[in-house]
């Protein structure tokens, strides 16, 4: 036991020294995820020097390059690091990253920008300031070697953070100019020259990524496994149906078990155990009886939201997103009418690292340790409930055991733990969700349904095309304000007329694009790809039944719509190339196409699947192609982009969540089913950068994954799959 | 009070005879590159070694592992990340968010234990720990990199020093 202590002794100092740096307001930012574990030969006792905001440089001549933005396993850390060790010129060998803090970014007026994580924006919206920050920070550490040498500024050269003077023969290296360079007034960030993207060395290449070792042997420390000392454990159920409340909890009949320490009230709708341990805290929760008050909600069902969806479908009007042209004049008077309604599940989450948060309220003081995709969003939460100004509190961000859209906005868990920990100041305590509390109190990709009409003419040419998405709003829930009269433009993702984030890809000639508002008493929020997902499919497998009611084929039927829209129209010509359409393919595989846009960048796949005598689907090989702008790290867009099918395909597959008596029904792997290695199809990544903008990478291809999946099976059975998941779908 | 084998070292342990092992090494061992992510042997994020065979320790309560059972956890798989397996992820940088690696990985060295060159069908049995970030593809060229490091003379398994 006394080395378990020592373990437990080791990881607090580590962290009280942050702790203690943060509280003293120093400018250094020392973070607590330390980058490198096998590097730490490279960590020096002597701290560094702090050139700007974004970069200290060690006596070592290594540097620390400072993340706002949260790792969750996409790889933004790396692909930061690689834009500021570019423009910095210190040698990538050199580079070490520290995570800030919420706290320390308000203390320092958001020096760092934005630290929400979320929309793919990590990168994309963060790369020109770090940039600027990290040439202004080699501007100055020349300019410090030159003030010390007495020689013109232009005569001196960088690399690897050494610094030459070819005329005298002299070097120096940033770690020995850094104190004089911090010194001196900044540059103006705004006049500075950044580098040509065609000229970079390490941006734009495939670097290995800053975190691997340390999740290679249990070395990293995420928010689960944080250990303080005297730290208690809460295990959490709230009441199973959502929006309803707790009544009462008989505490003394688990008074007795062992570890427990109290049985307690969470706001209005959950009741926690806190016990020495998670194990005792969650036994005893099981034992506890528990009466709830599940009001009308309690009655609601699979079914009776269905009917809510049709209704929204049926509706004699909704709101109009787009109209150009007259769609159902020009339908009605088409040679030739098509039809479908589609429909998609609510689905959760699930990442593999279950909600929890640790808090320690000290009566005038409150941290909290989390796994958090919004660390800004974390602090306000804890604030919030603890009742303490936001300078009072502070967020030590862990790296995520999975994101997807579910540690944004909705800190559920943080206010959760905050509460909790109220109740035991001076104490640690550290709230964990088991995986059947996670499942069923998520916030759901958003049900939907869709009917889409369209008229083609005798040459099998589009006329006019109607589309009516009927669905629950993620807007209705997290920004009310933001929705007049039921025009919610979110939900409409990637139908787009204006370019930018997420346009659609075709001109129709008369066009009419509605949404009906349907909201459910299940909670919902964005899910990686939010809502390109489903309108994904309900538009690229729509588009497939047209080409085949025109006798098209189904990559010229959507060029011939793309020509105004070249951006598109290039990815879906890379992934059909790439993709061998119209190539043979072995007896029984058939192929799918699809093409859309979320989160500024183009995405296009193709698909191979063979259906067997059985009826069982193979998906054999996904080649997608994708275009946002520019690619700063080759190999990690390559990791998103097979992640994206892996997480696509699972909810294609899979993916479905039932309501029953206002609850959800699947709240394990063991019902809602996750795809295994063995049905991960084979997936190659085209990247075609036009490096004219700046795109996501995280979220923009899962929305042709599916498509695709579906349009091939279409090929192979001759029959369009309209609803989802495909394990209710019969093929034989 | 009982007693276990932990990565060669022996531990005490006080905590009822029914704590999952899982909740043994993360709360009472300290030891928590095993993780929690299902709690019904559905994951395999919990994934250890208990005498060379692969288990999912959130399944395998406290009572039914004997005192002589060697246990092998993330940590103790080898010094300083030296197996082929952690070498091959590595080289491949396998994880994106990490956190079911560690089954992973000690799914793939129970593989190569037994089947030193295993096929992609192999692969397919043997794998089948869930992945939310969607490595599986690296997942499979690492355990076939692995395979390869392996045939060239890299230890397998190579054992703590006290382990042996």
């Amino acid at each position: 036991m006394t080395k378990i202590i020592k373990d437990k002794a080791t990881n607090l100092s580590r962290r009280q020294f942050i702790v203690s740096t943060a509280m003293a307001g120093s400018g250094l930012a020392l973070g607590f995820n330390l980058p490198f574990a096998t590097a730490a030969t490279k960590r020096t006792a002597v701290p560094g020097t702090e050139v700007n905001a974004w970069v200290v440089v060690n006596p070592d001549n290594t540097c620390k390059i400072r993340i706002a933005r949260s790792e969750m396993g996409q790889g933004t850390e790396t692909g930061l690091a690689q834009l500021v060790a570019e423009e910095l010129e210190c040698g990538w060998s050199n580079v070490t990253t520290d995570f800030i803090t919420a706290g320390q970014n308000l203390s320092r007026k958001r020096v760092w920008g934005e630290m929400g994580t979320g929309g793919s924006r990590g990168i994309r919206t963060s790369e020109d300031y770090v940039r600027r920050g990290a040439a202004a920070a080699r501007i100055m550490l020349m300019q410090a070697a030159a003030d010390q040498w007495q020689v013109p500024v232009g005569e001196l050269t960088v690399a690897d953070g050494v610094i030459t003077h070819a005329a005298s023969k002299r070097k120096t290296t940033y770690g020995k100019v850094a104190a004089a360079a911090a010194k001196l007034t900044p540059p103006d960030q705004k006049s500075i020259k950044l580098k040509d993207p065609r000229d970079w060395k390490i941006a734009g290449k495939p670097m290995k990524r800053l975190d691997t070792a340390e999740k290679l042997n249990g070395d990293l420390v995420y928010a689960i496994d944080l250990q303080l000392p005297g730290m208690l454990n809460a295990a959490i159920k709230q009441c199973p149906v959502f929006r309803s409340k707790l009544v009462s909890f008989d505490e003394a009949k688990i008074a007795s078990m062992p570890g427990v320490k109290r049985a307690l009230k969470v706001n209005d709708y959950a009741v926690a155990v806190v016990a020495d341990t998670w194990w005792h805290a969650k036994k005893a929760l099981d034992a506890l009886p528990i009466v709830w008050d599940e009001a009308e909600n309690g009655t609601r069902s699979t079914a009776t939201i269905a009917e809510q969806m049709m209704d929204g479908i049926n509706a004699p009007t909704a709101y109009a997103f787009r109209t150009e042209g007259d769609a159902p004049k020009a339908i009605a008077a088409a040679a030739k009418k098509v039809e479908a309604t589609y429909s998609t599940p609510f689905l959760a989450h699930a990442t593999m690292e279950p909600m929890n948060c640790t808090v320690k309220f000290s009566g005038d003081r409150v941290e909290a340790w989390a796994s958090t995709q919004n660390a800004e969003a974390t602090l306000a939460a804890l604030s919030e409930e603890a009742g303490l100004p936001l300078d009072k509190c502070e967020v030590y961000k862990h790296v995520l055991g999975g994101g997807f859209g579910r540690r944004g906005g909705n800190q559920d868990y943080t206010r959760q733990a905050t509460a909790i920990a109220k109740q035991f100041p001076g104490v640690p305590v550290k709230l964990i969700w088991s995986r059947e509390e996670d499942m069923t109190h998520d916030f759901y990709r958003p049900i939907s349904m869709c009917k889409l009409s369209a008229g083609l003419d005798e040459s099998g040419n589009v006329v006019g095309m109607h589309l009516r998405v009927s669905g629950q709003s993620i807007n209705a829930q997290v920004n009310p304000a933001s929705i007049k009269n039921g025009a919610d433009a979110r939900q409409l993702q990637g139908y787009a007329k204006e370019p930018g984030d997420a346009q659609l890809g075709y001109e129709f000639p008369n066009l009419l694009i509605e949404y009906s508002m349907r909201n459910t008493h299940v909670p919902v929020g964005p899910w990686r790809g939010v809502n390109t997902n489903q309108n994904g499919v309900y538009m690229e497998c729509f588009v497939e039944e047209l080409a085949r009611a025109a006798g098209k084929d189904s990559l010229e039927f959507r060029r011939a719509m793309m020509s105004k829209f070249p951006k598109h129209l290039a990815v879906l010509n890379a992934a059909a190339e790439k993709g061998d359409w119209g190539k043979p393919l072995p007896a029984g595989v058939h192929r799918g196409i699809a093409q859309f846009m979320g989160y500024g960048s183009y995405s296009a796949a193709t698909a191979e699947v063979s259906v067997g005598a059985d009826g069982k689907l193979k998906v054999h090989r996904l080649v997608l192609a994708l275009n946002c702008g520019h690619a700063v790290n080759p190999d990690q867009i390559a990791a998103q982009v097979e992640g994206s099918v892996a997480y696509g395909l699972t909810a294609a597959l899979y993916g479905e969540l039932n309501v029953d008596k206002g609850r959800i029904v699947e709240d394990n792997f063991h019902t809602y089913k996750i795809m295994r290695l063995a049905e991960m199809p084979k997936v190659e990544t085209v990247i075609v950068p036009t490096y004219d903008f700046w795109g996501g990478v995280g979220e923009p291809t899962i929305c042709v994954v599916t498509p695709s999946v579906l349009n091939a099976i279409y090929a192979a059975t001759g029959k369009p799959v309209r609803s989802l998941p495909l394990k209710n779908a019969k093929f034989v | 009070m009982a007693k276990l084998n932990i990565n060669g070292k022996v531990k005490d342990v006080k905590v009822e005879g029914d704590t999952p092992l899982l909740w043994v090494l993360r709360e009472q061992v300290g030891l928590t590159g095993t993780k929690y992510g299902c709690g019904v042997a559905q994951c395999g994020s919990c994934s250890v070694h208990i005498n060379g065979e692969l288990r999912r320790s959130c399944s395998v309560p406290l009572d039914s592992v004997k005192a002589t059972d060697k246990i092998v956890t993330i940590e103790g798989l080898s010094a300083k990340s030296s197996h082929p397996v952690q070498q091959a992820w590595l080289e491949l940088d396998v994880p994106q968010c990490g956190y079911c690696q560690s089954g992973q990985i000690m799914a793939a060295a129970a593989l190569l234990k037994k089947n030193p060159n295993p096929s992609d069908k192999d692969i397919d049995e043997a794998m089948t720990n869930i992945c939310r970030c969607g490595t599986y593809q690296r997942v499979r060229a690492g355990v076939h990199l692995a395979a390869k490091k392996l045939a060239s003379g890299a230890p397998a398994n190579r054992k703590n020093k006290a382990q042996a």
